[in-house]
């Protein structure tokens, strides 16, 4: 076989295979859909995060804004601090309500934001303040039996 | 006494010689990897033996891709529909792929297919002295013969999983989007928000890489290992095929377990 044929069938077969590539990228993969570059950071605090995740994502409205950038526990005030990268396209008002939703009645965790009416945006390193924790399903039924009791009595 | 004392000398022979062909094999590619600069200087050398392992491994690649993903369609389809959630069959059909199926899959038939080639093809240049011709004329066969498979091996590999992966999802899509009757914009938009570029794609490629080194070096060592009669190598060619598959399912373990805990 001369060297012209065999370099033409190499480079079908690399061609063939940066396509495939290029494919699961886009059509398989989130490579388009997930175009969150720029972000700027804001944290809030939950007295219980229930199965949120890092890289959980976060939504307004249902669109995905964002993503849950890292979780730690505050050892002196005893809640979680959950920072929350947020593309830049994407601005909320100051008294934005964060909530742990979960998507579904087993899926993920995710954090839904509902904007406010403050003047002001959250900048880089702002907080959060408004936030409701993530539903505890075992809270639920105990406080659910417990009224249960309590109407019998 | 006799018995127990040929016992154990038996273990230790046993340990000692794997050993030894670790270390040797170990050395080749240590070697392999100072010859490389020699052996891109003819380029052509690389090109043709990835026209060997790679272009003639394309049909048995695509069409095996095919059928794999088409079972992973049906057996996805037969238990997501239990729970009433078929749509997420693209995700299953994806992830599998993309994750394992794809490099390992690709990594087995490589051994199957151009492991033994290499094996049986170095096994009888060294049974034919062509080896100590080459080094007889200050040729390293190193750099003319075992480096450009070697680096043939390893280009090869990644694109062949990534043929394979993708080949697997349309196959998947067959079975499940024109037969099945999923809803074709839910298959690939559930695909698309489950699959991950850089945790499950990137790391699928990573993972063949790994697979590529591993398979070329086990069959160029057990040809240039292998014992200068038909005997020899056709014995060596059956344990590039053994220890290949046994390498790719332990390191896939292991680069697993390093990737999701990372």
């Amino acid at each position: 076989m001369d060297k012209i044929k065999l370099d033409a069938w190499v480079g079908i077969f690399v061609a063939i295979g940066v396509v495939s590539l290029l494919g699961l990228a886009m059509k398989v993969g989130n490579l388009t859909s997930n175009d969150i570059r720029e972000t700027y950071m804001v944290t809030a605090n939950f007295e219980n995060i229930g199965g949120l995740k890092p890289r959980a994502p976060v939504k307004g409205a249902g669109v995905v804004v964002g993503r849950v950038n890292s979780i730690v526990f505050d050892t002196e005030a005893y809640h979680a601090i959950v920072s929350i990268d947020i593309d830049k396209r994407y601005v909320f008002p100051k008294d934005t309500f964060a909530n742990i939703y979960t998507a579904g009645l087993l899926g993920e965790q995710y954090i839904g934001l509902e904007a406010g009416g403050d003047e002001k945006n959250l900048e880089q390193g702002d907080r959060i303040t408004q936030t409701q924790d993530a539903v505890v399903l075992e809270k639920l039924i105990s406080q659910f039996l417990y009224s249960k009791a309590s109407e019998e009595e | 006494m006799k018995t127990l004392l040929n016992f154990f000398e038996k273990i230790g022979n046993a340990f000692s010689s794997r050993a030894l062909r670790l270390g040797a094999a170990t050395r080749l590619f240590i070697l392999i990897l100072i010859y490389s600069a020699d052996s891109f200087k003819r380029i052509h050398l690389t090109i043709r033996e990835i026209y060997f392992t790679g272009v003639m491994s394309l049909i048995i690649i695509i069409v095996s891709a095919f059928f794999v993903g088409m079972v992973l369609g049906l057996q996805g389809y037969y238990t997501l529909q239990k729970y009433g959630s078929s749509e997420a069959i693209g995700v299953l059909v994806a992830l599998a792929l993309v994750r394992e199926l794809g490099p390992v899959v690709t990594a087995l038939l490589f051994a199957g297919r151009a492991g033994t080639a290499i094996t049986a093809e170095i096994g009888l240049m060294k049974a034919t002295e062509q080896l100590s011709a080459m080094e007889m004329m200050a040729v390293s066969p190193i750099a003319r013969i075992i480096a450009p498979r070697f680096w043939a091996g390893v280009i090869t590999m990644p694109i062949l999983a990534s043929i394979f992966s993708m080949v697997g999802v349309l196959g998947g899509y067959v079975v499940a989007v024109p037969v099945i009757g999923v809803d074709e914009g839910a298959f690939w938009s559930q695909m698309q928000a489950n699959v991950d570029f850089r945790f499950d794609i990137i790391n699928g490629v990573i993972k063949s890489v790994v697979f590529g080194i591993a398979c070329t070096i086990i069959a160029l060592f057990e040809g240039f290992d292998a014992p200068p009669t038909a005997e020899g190598v056709s014995r060596a060619t059956t344990r590039t095929v053994v220890t290949s598959s046994l390498a790719i399912l332990a390191l896939d373990f292991v680069l697993t377990s390093f990737m999701i805990s990372g």
